[in-house]
Protein backbone atom coordinates (compact mmCIF):
# COMPACT_ATOMS: atom_id res chain seq x y z
CA UNK A 1 0.00 0.00 0.00
CA UNK A 2 1.38 3.41 -0.99
CA UNK A 3 1.91 5.97 1.76
CA UNK A 4 -0.89 8.24 0.55
CA UNK A 5 -3.36 5.33 0.58
CA UNK A 6 -2.31 4.40 4.09
CA UNK A 7 -3.09 7.89 5.36
CA UNK A 8 -6.54 7.76 3.77
CA UNK A 9 -7.24 4.46 5.53
CA UNK A 10 -6.09 5.91 8.86
CA UNK A 11 -8.41 8.89 8.43
CA UNK A 12 -11.37 6.60 7.68
CA UNK A 13 -10.67 4.60 10.85
CA UNK A 14 -10.19 7.73 12.94
CA UNK A 15 -13.50 9.28 11.83
CA UNK A 16 -15.38 6.04 12.39
CA UNK A 17 -13.84 5.81 15.85
CA UNK A 18 -14.76 9.38 16.80
CA UNK A 19 -18.31 8.87 15.56
CA UNK A 20 -18.91 5.59 17.38
CA UNK A 21 -17.24 6.70 20.58
CA UNK A 22 -18.68 10.24 20.83
CA UNK A 23 -21.36 10.72 18.14
CA UNK A 24 -19.56 13.54 16.31
CA UNK A 25 -20.03 12.58 12.68
CA UNK A 26 -17.39 13.87 10.28
CA UNK A 27 -17.54 10.79 8.08
CA UNK A 28 -19.26 12.61 5.21
CA UNK A 29 -17.11 15.72 5.26
CA UNK A 30 -15.30 16.38 1.98
CA UNK A 31 -12.05 14.55 2.62
CA UNK A 32 -9.56 16.89 0.97
CA UNK A 33 -10.12 19.80 3.37
CA UNK A 34 -10.63 17.47 6.30
CA UNK A 35 -7.32 15.77 5.64
CA UNK A 36 -5.62 19.16 5.63
CA UNK A 37 -7.16 19.95 9.01
CA UNK A 38 -6.13 16.55 10.38
CA UNK A 39 -2.56 17.17 9.26
CA UNK A 40 -2.66 20.56 10.95
CA UNK A 41 -3.87 18.91 14.15
CA UNK A 42 -1.12 16.27 13.94
CA UNK A 43 1.51 18.96 13.60
CA UNK A 44 0.05 21.08 16.41
CA UNK A 45 -0.15 18.15 18.85
CA UNK A 46 3.11 16.45 17.95
CA UNK A 47 1.73 13.28 16.40
CA UNK A 48 3.43 11.69 13.42
CA UNK A 49 0.43 9.80 12.05
CA UNK A 50 -3.35 9.97 12.14
CA UNK A 51 -3.69 6.51 13.65
CA UNK A 52 -1.52 7.58 16.60
CA UNK A 53 -4.25 10.04 17.57
CA UNK A 54 -6.97 7.38 17.81
CA UNK A 55 -6.05 5.94 21.24
CA UNK A 56 -5.48 9.50 22.43
CA UNK A 57 -8.96 10.68 21.43
CA UNK A 58 -10.53 7.50 22.86
CA UNK A 59 -9.14 8.08 26.31
CA UNK A 60 -8.94 11.86 26.55
CA UNK A 61 -12.02 14.11 26.26
CA UNK A 62 -9.81 17.17 26.26
CA UNK A 63 -8.24 15.88 23.09
CA UNK A 64 -11.69 15.32 21.61
CA UNK A 65 -12.31 19.05 21.95
CA UNK A 66 -9.08 19.72 20.03
CA UNK A 67 -10.31 17.36 17.31
CA UNK A 68 -13.76 18.98 17.12
CA UNK A 69 -12.17 22.44 16.99
CA UNK A 70 -9.77 21.37 14.28
CA UNK A 71 -12.50 19.85 12.13
CA UNK A 72 -15.18 22.51 12.56
CA UNK A 73 -15.72 25.14 9.96
CA UNK A 74 -15.14 28.37 11.81
CA UNK A 75 -14.04 30.82 9.15
CA UNK A 76 -16.39 33.77 9.08
CA UNK A 77 -16.37 37.53 8.91
CA UNK A 78 -18.80 40.43 8.99
CA UNK A 79 -20.52 41.22 5.71
CA UNK A 80 -18.34 38.74 3.80
CA UNK A 81 -19.11 39.30 0.08
CA UNK A 82 -20.69 42.76 0.41
CA UNK A 83 -22.65 42.40 -2.86
CA UNK A 84 -24.44 39.42 -1.30
CA UNK A 85 -25.71 41.68 1.48
CA UNK A 86 -26.80 44.23 -1.13
CA UNK A 87 -28.75 41.46 -2.87
CA UNK A 88 -30.35 40.52 0.46
CA UNK A 89 -31.48 44.10 0.98
CA UNK A 90 -32.80 44.53 -2.53
CA UNK A 91 -34.23 41.14 -3.39
CA UNK A 92 -35.04 39.36 -0.13
CA UNK A 93 -36.10 42.04 2.34
CA UNK A 94 -39.16 43.04 0.22
CA UNK A 95 -40.48 39.46 0.59
CA UNK A 96 -39.73 39.34 4.30
CA UNK A 97 -41.52 42.65 4.87
CA UNK A 98 -44.81 40.98 3.91
CA UNK A 99 -44.70 38.71 6.98
CA UNK A 100 -46.11 39.80 10.36
CA UNK A 101 -43.28 37.93 12.06
CA UNK A 102 -40.10 36.47 10.62
CA UNK A 103 -38.03 33.47 11.62
CA UNK A 104 -34.44 33.18 10.41
CA UNK A 105 -32.13 30.18 10.75
CA UNK A 106 -28.44 30.84 10.41
CA UNK A 107 -26.95 27.34 10.09
CA UNK A 108 -23.25 26.97 10.88
CA UNK A 109 -22.88 30.37 12.55
CA UNK A 110 -19.39 29.68 13.97
CA UNK A 111 -18.30 32.70 16.05
CA UNK A 112 -21.35 34.74 15.02
CA UNK A 113 -20.00 37.53 12.83
CA UNK A 114 -22.45 36.81 10.06
CA UNK A 115 -25.57 36.52 12.16
CA UNK A 116 -24.80 39.91 13.71
CA UNK A 117 -24.29 41.28 10.20
CA UNK A 118 -27.74 40.00 9.37
CA UNK A 119 -29.18 41.53 12.54
CA UNK A 120 -27.72 44.92 11.58
CA UNK A 121 -29.22 44.67 8.12
CA UNK A 122 -32.63 43.75 9.56
CA UNK A 123 -32.46 46.69 11.95
CA UNK A 124 -31.69 49.13 9.16
CA UNK A 125 -34.53 47.72 7.07
CA UNK A 126 -36.96 48.08 9.96
CA UNK A 127 -37.79 44.40 10.41
CA UNK A 128 -35.52 43.42 13.32
CA UNK A 129 -38.19 43.77 16.00
CA UNK A 130 -40.50 41.21 14.43
CA UNK A 131 -37.70 38.73 13.73
CA UNK A 132 -36.37 35.79 15.72
CA UNK A 133 -32.92 34.58 14.68
CA UNK A 134 -31.79 31.02 15.38
CA UNK A 135 -28.03 30.77 15.04
CA UNK A 136 -26.75 27.21 15.27
CA UNK A 137 -23.44 25.39 15.29
CA UNK A 138 -22.29 22.02 16.62
CA UNK A 139 -19.17 23.41 18.25
CA UNK A 140 -19.93 24.47 21.82
CA UNK A 141 -16.76 26.54 22.07
CA UNK A 142 -17.38 28.75 19.05
CA UNK A 143 -21.05 29.04 20.02
CA UNK A 144 -19.95 30.57 23.33
CA UNK A 145 -17.84 33.08 21.40
CA UNK A 146 -20.84 33.90 19.22
CA UNK A 147 -23.02 34.47 22.27
CA UNK A 148 -20.42 36.72 23.84
CA UNK A 149 -20.13 38.78 20.65
CA UNK A 150 -16.68 40.09 21.47
CA UNK A 151 -14.32 40.63 18.54
CA UNK A 152 -10.83 42.05 18.13
CA UNK A 153 -10.86 45.75 17.37
CA UNK A 154 -8.35 45.48 14.52
CA UNK A 155 -10.66 43.29 12.40
CA UNK A 156 -13.37 45.94 12.55
CA UNK A 157 -11.66 48.15 10.01
CA UNK A 158 -12.01 45.55 7.27
CA UNK A 159 -15.55 44.75 8.42
CA UNK A 160 -16.46 48.45 8.28
CA UNK A 161 -15.41 48.53 4.62
CA UNK A 162 -17.48 45.41 3.90
CA UNK A 163 -20.44 46.94 5.72
CA UNK A 164 -20.46 50.12 3.63
CA UNK A 165 -19.97 48.18 0.38
CA UNK A 166 -22.90 45.98 1.42
CA UNK A 167 -25.29 48.92 1.57
CA UNK A 168 -24.81 49.90 5.22
CA UNK A 169 -26.89 52.93 6.15
CA UNK A 170 -25.08 54.13 9.27
CA UNK A 171 -21.63 53.45 10.68
CA UNK A 172 -20.67 49.95 11.77
CA UNK A 173 -19.29 51.36 15.01
CA UNK A 174 -22.86 52.40 15.96
CA UNK A 175 -23.56 48.75 16.76
CA UNK A 176 -20.53 48.03 18.94
CA UNK A 177 -18.87 49.29 22.08
CA UNK A 178 -15.10 49.45 22.04
CA UNK A 179 -13.10 48.56 25.10
CA UNK A 180 -9.32 48.19 25.13
CA UNK A 181 -8.50 46.24 21.98
CA UNK A 182 -11.90 44.56 21.62
CA UNK A 183 -15.41 45.47 20.61
CA UNK A 184 -18.64 44.02 21.97
CA UNK A 185 -21.93 43.72 20.11
CA UNK A 186 -24.65 46.08 21.36
CA UNK A 187 -27.38 44.38 23.39
CA UNK A 188 -30.12 45.63 21.07
CA UNK A 189 -28.64 43.42 18.31
CA UNK A 190 -28.44 40.38 20.54
CA UNK A 191 -31.88 40.41 22.08
CA UNK A 192 -33.68 38.54 19.27
CA UNK A 193 -30.87 36.08 18.57
CA UNK A 194 -31.04 32.58 20.04
CA UNK A 195 -27.87 30.51 19.87
CA UNK A 196 -28.22 26.74 19.97
CA UNK A 197 -26.28 23.55 19.34
CA UNK A 198 -27.28 21.86 16.10
CA UNK A 199 -25.34 19.51 13.86
CA UNK A 200 -26.34 19.38 10.19
CA UNK A 201 -24.85 15.88 9.98
CA UNK A 202 -26.92 14.33 12.75
CA UNK A 203 -29.77 16.59 13.97
CA UNK A 204 -33.22 17.28 12.57
CA UNK A 205 -35.68 20.09 11.84
CA UNK A 206 -36.57 22.33 14.79
CA UNK A 207 -38.87 24.99 13.38
CA UNK A 208 -40.51 26.65 10.42
CA UNK A 209 -38.34 29.35 8.84
CA UNK A 210 -38.80 32.24 6.42
CA UNK A 211 -35.10 32.66 5.66
CA UNK A 212 -32.23 30.19 6.00
CA UNK A 213 -28.62 31.26 5.59
CA UNK A 214 -25.92 28.65 5.26
CA UNK A 215 -22.91 30.02 3.43
CA UNK A 216 -19.65 28.22 2.78
CA UNK A 217 -20.64 25.21 4.84
CA UNK A 218 -21.94 22.82 2.17
CA UNK A 219 -18.62 22.95 0.27
CA UNK A 220 -17.11 21.07 3.22
CA UNK A 221 -19.64 18.24 2.85
CA UNK A 222 -19.66 15.36 0.38
CA UNK A 223 -22.63 15.01 -1.99
CA UNK A 224 -24.53 12.72 0.38
CA UNK A 225 -24.25 15.05 3.37
CA UNK A 226 -25.07 18.04 1.16
CA UNK A 227 -28.33 16.31 0.26
CA UNK A 228 -29.08 15.67 3.92
CA UNK A 229 -28.48 19.31 4.87
CA UNK A 230 -30.43 20.64 1.89
CA UNK A 231 -33.29 18.30 2.84
CA UNK A 232 -33.33 19.78 6.36
CA UNK A 233 -33.46 23.29 4.91
CA UNK A 234 -36.26 22.31 2.56
CA UNK A 235 -38.30 20.74 5.35
CA UNK A 236 -37.77 23.84 7.50
CA UNK A 237 -38.71 26.51 4.93
CA UNK A 238 -42.24 27.84 4.57
CA UNK A 239 -43.69 27.98 1.08
CA UNK A 240 -42.08 31.08 -0.46
CA UNK A 241 -39.20 30.93 2.02
CA UNK A 242 -35.67 31.95 1.07
CA UNK A 243 -32.48 29.90 1.11
CA UNK A 244 -29.11 31.65 0.79
CA UNK A 245 -26.00 29.56 0.11
CA UNK A 246 -22.37 30.45 -0.50
CA UNK A 247 -21.47 31.75 -3.93
CA UNK A 248 -19.83 28.45 -4.91
CA UNK A 249 -22.64 26.25 -3.57
CA UNK A 250 -25.67 25.01 -5.48
CA UNK A 251 -28.70 22.80 -5.14
CA UNK A 252 -27.71 20.95 -8.29
CA UNK A 253 -26.83 17.71 -6.48
CA UNK A 254 -29.89 17.62 -4.33
CA UNK A 255 -32.88 17.16 -6.68
CA UNK A 256 -34.36 20.21 -4.96
CA UNK A 257 -33.47 22.63 -7.74
CA UNK A 258 -36.81 22.07 -9.52
CA UNK A 259 -38.72 23.31 -6.50
CA UNK A 260 -36.83 26.56 -6.13
CA UNK A 261 -36.60 29.81 -8.11
CA UNK A 262 -33.26 31.53 -8.38
CA UNK A 263 -33.63 35.03 -6.91
CA UNK A 264 -29.97 35.86 -7.42
CA UNK A 265 -27.82 33.53 -9.46
CA UNK A 266 -24.40 34.93 -8.58
CA UNK A 267 -25.04 34.95 -4.85
CA UNK A 268 -27.06 31.71 -4.83
CA UNK A 269 -30.24 33.01 -3.26
CA UNK A 270 -33.15 30.62 -3.82
CA UNK A 271 -36.88 30.95 -3.15
CA UNK A 272 -38.96 27.88 -2.44
CA UNK A 273 -41.85 27.81 -4.85
CA UNK A 274 -42.82 24.16 -5.33
CA UNK A 275 -44.15 21.48 -3.04
CA UNK A 276 -41.47 20.24 -0.70
CA UNK A 277 -39.35 17.52 -2.15
CA UNK A 278 -40.27 15.04 0.55
CA UNK A 279 -43.98 15.71 0.29
CA UNK A 280 -43.85 15.38 -3.48
CA UNK A 281 -41.90 12.13 -3.45
CA UNK A 282 -42.69 10.31 -0.27
CA UNK A 283 -45.79 11.86 1.27
CA UNK A 284 -45.62 13.89 4.45
CA UNK A 285 -42.43 13.41 6.45
CA UNK A 286 -42.87 11.13 9.42
CA UNK B 1 15.11 12.13 -22.54
CA UNK B 2 11.63 11.38 -21.34
CA UNK B 3 11.47 9.28 -18.20
CA UNK B 4 9.92 5.86 -18.46
CA UNK B 5 6.84 6.60 -16.45
CA UNK B 6 3.56 8.31 -17.15
CA UNK B 7 1.59 10.37 -14.71
CA UNK B 8 -2.07 10.52 -13.70
CA UNK B 9 -2.54 14.23 -13.03
CA UNK B 10 -0.83 17.62 -13.24
CA UNK B 11 -1.05 20.51 -10.77
CA UNK B 12 0.51 23.89 -11.51
CA UNK B 13 0.92 27.08 -9.55
CA UNK B 14 2.13 30.62 -10.19
CA UNK B 15 1.79 34.10 -8.78
CA UNK B 16 3.15 37.37 -10.23
CA UNK B 17 4.01 36.83 -13.89
CA UNK B 18 1.88 33.69 -14.01
CA UNK B 19 -0.52 34.88 -16.68
CA UNK B 20 2.19 34.97 -19.36
CA UNK B 21 3.87 31.80 -18.09
CA UNK B 22 0.65 29.75 -18.08
CA UNK B 23 -0.32 31.17 -21.48
CA UNK B 24 2.92 29.83 -22.93
CA UNK B 25 2.53 26.39 -21.38
CA UNK B 26 -1.17 25.97 -22.18
CA UNK B 27 -0.51 26.97 -25.79
CA UNK B 28 1.79 23.94 -26.08
CA UNK B 29 -0.80 21.42 -24.90
CA UNK B 30 -3.04 19.59 -27.40
CA UNK B 31 -6.86 19.63 -27.37
CA UNK B 32 -6.90 15.98 -26.27
CA UNK B 33 -4.22 16.18 -23.58
CA UNK B 34 -4.46 12.91 -21.68
CA UNK B 35 -4.09 14.23 -18.12
CA UNK B 36 -6.33 16.33 -15.89
CA UNK B 37 -4.74 19.68 -15.03
CA UNK B 38 -5.47 21.89 -12.00
CA UNK B 39 -4.06 25.39 -11.75
CA UNK B 40 -3.74 28.00 -9.04
CA UNK B 41 -2.90 31.52 -10.19
CA UNK B 42 -2.88 34.17 -7.50
CA UNK B 43 -5.38 36.84 -8.51
CA UNK B 44 -7.25 39.63 -6.76
CA UNK B 45 -10.14 38.21 -4.69
CA UNK B 46 -12.59 40.51 -6.48
CA UNK B 47 -11.58 39.18 -9.91
CA UNK B 48 -14.42 37.49 -11.83
CA UNK B 49 -14.11 33.70 -11.88
CA UNK B 50 -14.21 33.59 -15.69
CA UNK B 51 -10.80 35.23 -15.98
CA UNK B 52 -8.97 32.10 -17.26
CA UNK B 53 -11.27 31.85 -20.29
CA UNK B 54 -9.37 34.79 -21.78
CA UNK B 55 -5.97 33.19 -21.34
CA UNK B 56 -3.89 32.36 -24.44
CA UNK B 57 -6.50 32.88 -27.17
CA UNK B 58 -4.75 30.45 -29.53
CA UNK B 59 -4.66 27.54 -27.09
CA UNK B 60 -6.34 24.22 -27.91
CA UNK B 61 -6.78 22.75 -24.43
CA UNK B 62 -10.06 23.93 -22.87
CA UNK B 63 -9.93 25.83 -19.57
CA UNK B 64 -12.66 25.92 -16.97
CA UNK B 65 -13.20 27.79 -13.70
CA UNK B 66 -13.29 25.02 -11.09
CA UNK B 67 -16.68 24.29 -9.53
CA UNK B 68 -17.16 22.40 -6.28
CA UNK B 69 -17.79 18.66 -6.89
CA UNK B 70 -17.04 18.79 -10.62
CA UNK B 71 -15.10 15.80 -11.94
CA UNK B 72 -11.35 16.38 -12.41
CA UNK B 73 -11.45 15.74 -16.15
CA UNK B 74 -8.51 14.81 -18.35
CA UNK B 75 -7.82 17.27 -21.17
CA UNK B 76 -9.17 20.26 -19.24
CA UNK B 77 -7.23 22.92 -17.32
CA UNK B 78 -9.24 23.66 -14.17
CA UNK B 79 -8.50 27.05 -12.57
CA UNK B 80 -9.07 27.84 -8.89
CA UNK B 81 -11.72 30.57 -8.50
CA UNK B 82 -10.63 33.83 -6.81
CA UNK B 83 -10.90 33.83 -2.99
CA UNK B 84 -11.36 30.04 -2.66
CA UNK B 85 -8.84 27.27 -2.23
CA UNK B 86 -8.99 24.50 -4.82
CA UNK B 87 -8.38 20.94 -3.66
CA UNK B 88 -8.56 17.51 -5.27
CA UNK B 89 -10.95 15.18 -3.50
CA UNK B 90 -10.19 11.50 -2.84
CA UNK B 91 -12.77 10.46 -5.44
CA UNK B 92 -10.98 12.65 -8.03
CA UNK B 93 -13.49 15.43 -8.03
CA UNK B 94 -12.77 19.10 -7.38
CA UNK B 95 -13.38 20.66 -4.03
CA UNK B 96 -13.39 24.30 -2.90
CA UNK B 97 -12.76 25.70 0.54
CA UNK B 98 -13.03 29.11 2.21
CA UNK B 99 -10.41 28.21 4.83
CA UNK B 100 -7.95 30.87 5.96
CA UNK B 101 -5.28 32.09 3.58
CA UNK B 102 -2.07 30.10 3.34
CA UNK B 103 1.09 32.12 2.59
CA UNK B 104 -1.18 35.20 2.39
CA UNK B 105 -3.02 33.58 -0.48
CA UNK B 106 -6.42 32.13 -1.23
CA UNK B 107 -6.33 30.22 -3.48
CA UNK B 108 -3.04 28.79 -2.26
CA UNK B 109 -0.70 26.64 -4.32
CA UNK B 110 0.34 24.62 -1.24
CA UNK B 111 -3.28 23.68 -0.55
CA UNK B 112 -3.83 22.39 -4.10
CA UNK B 113 -0.49 20.56 -4.29
CA UNK B 114 -0.78 18.89 -0.88
CA UNK B 115 -4.33 17.69 -1.50
CA UNK B 116 -3.47 16.34 -4.96
CA UNK B 117 -0.37 14.58 -3.59
CA UNK B 118 -2.60 12.74 -1.09
CA UNK B 119 -4.78 11.48 -3.91
CA UNK B 120 -2.27 10.61 -6.63
CA UNK B 121 0.92 9.88 -4.68
CA UNK B 122 3.57 8.83 -7.21
CA UNK B 123 1.18 9.60 -10.10
CA UNK B 124 1.29 13.37 -9.58
CA UNK B 125 3.33 15.94 -11.46
CA UNK B 126 3.66 19.31 -9.71
CA UNK B 127 4.83 22.41 -11.58
CA UNK B 128 5.75 25.66 -9.85
CA UNK B 129 6.37 28.82 -11.87
CA UNK B 130 7.10 32.53 -11.45
CA UNK B 131 5.98 34.51 -8.40
CA UNK B 132 6.94 36.82 -5.56
CA UNK B 133 5.87 34.65 -2.62
CA UNK B 134 6.87 31.43 -0.90
CA UNK B 135 3.60 29.65 -1.69
CA UNK B 136 4.18 26.28 -3.35
CA UNK B 137 7.36 25.32 -1.53
CA UNK B 138 5.57 23.12 1.01
CA UNK B 139 3.42 21.69 -1.76
CA UNK B 140 6.49 20.67 -3.76
CA UNK B 141 7.97 19.08 -0.62
CA UNK B 142 4.80 17.08 -0.02
CA UNK B 143 4.60 15.83 -3.62
CA UNK B 144 8.22 14.68 -3.37
CA UNK B 145 7.54 12.98 -0.05
CA UNK B 146 4.70 10.92 -1.54
CA UNK B 147 6.74 9.90 -4.57
CA UNK B 148 5.40 12.30 -7.22
CA UNK B 149 7.50 14.31 -9.67
CA UNK B 150 8.16 18.03 -9.27
CA UNK B 151 9.36 20.67 -11.68
CA UNK B 152 10.21 24.25 -10.80
CA UNK B 153 10.81 27.04 -13.28
CA UNK B 154 14.46 28.06 -13.43
CA UNK B 155 14.48 31.24 -11.31
CA UNK B 156 16.84 32.91 -13.79
CA UNK B 157 14.13 32.64 -16.47
CA UNK B 158 11.20 33.62 -14.22
CA UNK B 159 9.61 37.06 -14.40
CA UNK B 160 9.55 37.00 -10.59
CA UNK B 161 12.17 34.59 -9.22
CA UNK B 162 11.29 34.58 -5.48
CA UNK B 163 8.73 31.78 -5.54
CA UNK B 164 10.66 29.30 -7.71
CA UNK B 165 13.89 30.16 -5.85
CA UNK B 166 12.25 29.36 -2.53
CA UNK B 167 11.22 25.93 -3.83
CA UNK B 168 14.62 25.24 -5.39
CA UNK B 169 16.36 26.16 -2.14
CA UNK B 170 14.06 24.42 0.32
CA UNK B 171 12.17 21.65 -1.49
CA UNK B 172 14.66 19.85 -3.79
CA UNK B 173 12.53 19.63 -6.94
CA UNK B 174 13.15 16.78 -9.38
CA UNK B 175 13.87 19.19 -12.29
CA UNK B 176 14.57 22.93 -12.66
CA UNK B 177 13.77 24.04 -16.23
CA UNK B 178 12.74 26.89 -18.52
CA UNK B 179 9.12 27.26 -19.65
CA UNK B 180 9.49 25.54 -23.02
CA UNK B 181 11.27 22.55 -21.48
CA UNK B 182 8.50 22.36 -18.87
CA UNK B 183 5.88 22.32 -21.63
CA UNK B 184 7.79 19.52 -23.39
CA UNK B 185 7.96 17.56 -20.16
CA UNK B 186 4.19 17.86 -19.71
CA UNK B 187 3.81 16.29 -23.14
CA UNK B 188 6.39 13.54 -22.48
CA UNK B 189 4.90 12.51 -19.15
CA UNK B 190 1.34 12.20 -20.39
CA UNK B 191 0.19 8.74 -21.44
CA UNK B 192 0.14 8.47 -25.22
CA UNK B 193 -3.29 7.92 -26.76
CA UNK B 194 -1.97 5.08 -28.99
CA UNK B 195 0.79 3.00 -27.45
CA UNK B 196 3.65 2.59 -29.89
CA UNK B 197 5.47 -0.73 -29.96
CA UNK B 198 9.16 -0.21 -30.63
CA UNK B 199 9.10 -3.44 -32.63
CA UNK B 200 6.73 -1.93 -35.17
CA UNK B 201 9.36 0.53 -36.22
CA UNK B 202 12.02 -2.14 -36.58
CA UNK B 203 9.74 -4.20 -38.84
CA UNK B 204 9.06 -7.03 -36.38
CA UNK B 205 5.58 -8.55 -36.18
CA UNK B 206 3.34 -6.72 -33.78
CA UNK B 207 1.71 -8.83 -31.09
CA UNK B 208 -1.51 -10.42 -32.28
CA UNK B 209 -4.25 -8.77 -30.27
CA UNK B 210 -7.20 -10.13 -32.20
CA UNK B 211 -7.37 -13.29 -30.13
CA UNK B 212 -9.24 -13.18 -26.85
Amino acid sequence: MEQHELEQLEIDLFLEGVYRRYGYDFRNYARASLQRRMRGLMAATGHSSVIEMLPKVFSDRGFLIRVVDALSINVTEMFRDPPFFLALREKVVPYLKTYPFIKVWHAGCASGEEVYSLAILFKEEGIYDRTTFFATDFNAGTLEKAKAGIYPLDTMKKFAGNYLAGGGKAALSDYFHAEYDSVIVDGSLKKNVTFAMHNLATDGVFGEMHLILCRNVLIYFDAQLQCRAAGLFDDSLVHGGILALGSKETLRFTELADYYDMLDEKWRIYRKTGATYLAAHWGAPT
Amino acid sequence: MSPARSMQAVVMGASAGGWAAFSRILTALPADYALPVAIVLHVHPGQGEDFPLHMAPGRRIPVRPAQDKDPFLPGVAHFAPPDYHLLIEWDKTLSLSADPKVCHSRPSIDVLFESAASVYGPGLLGVLLTGASSDGTNGIKRINELGGLTVVQDPDTAEHPTMPRSAVTHASPWRVLGLDAIAQLLLDLAPKPHPVFPDLESGATPPDRSRP
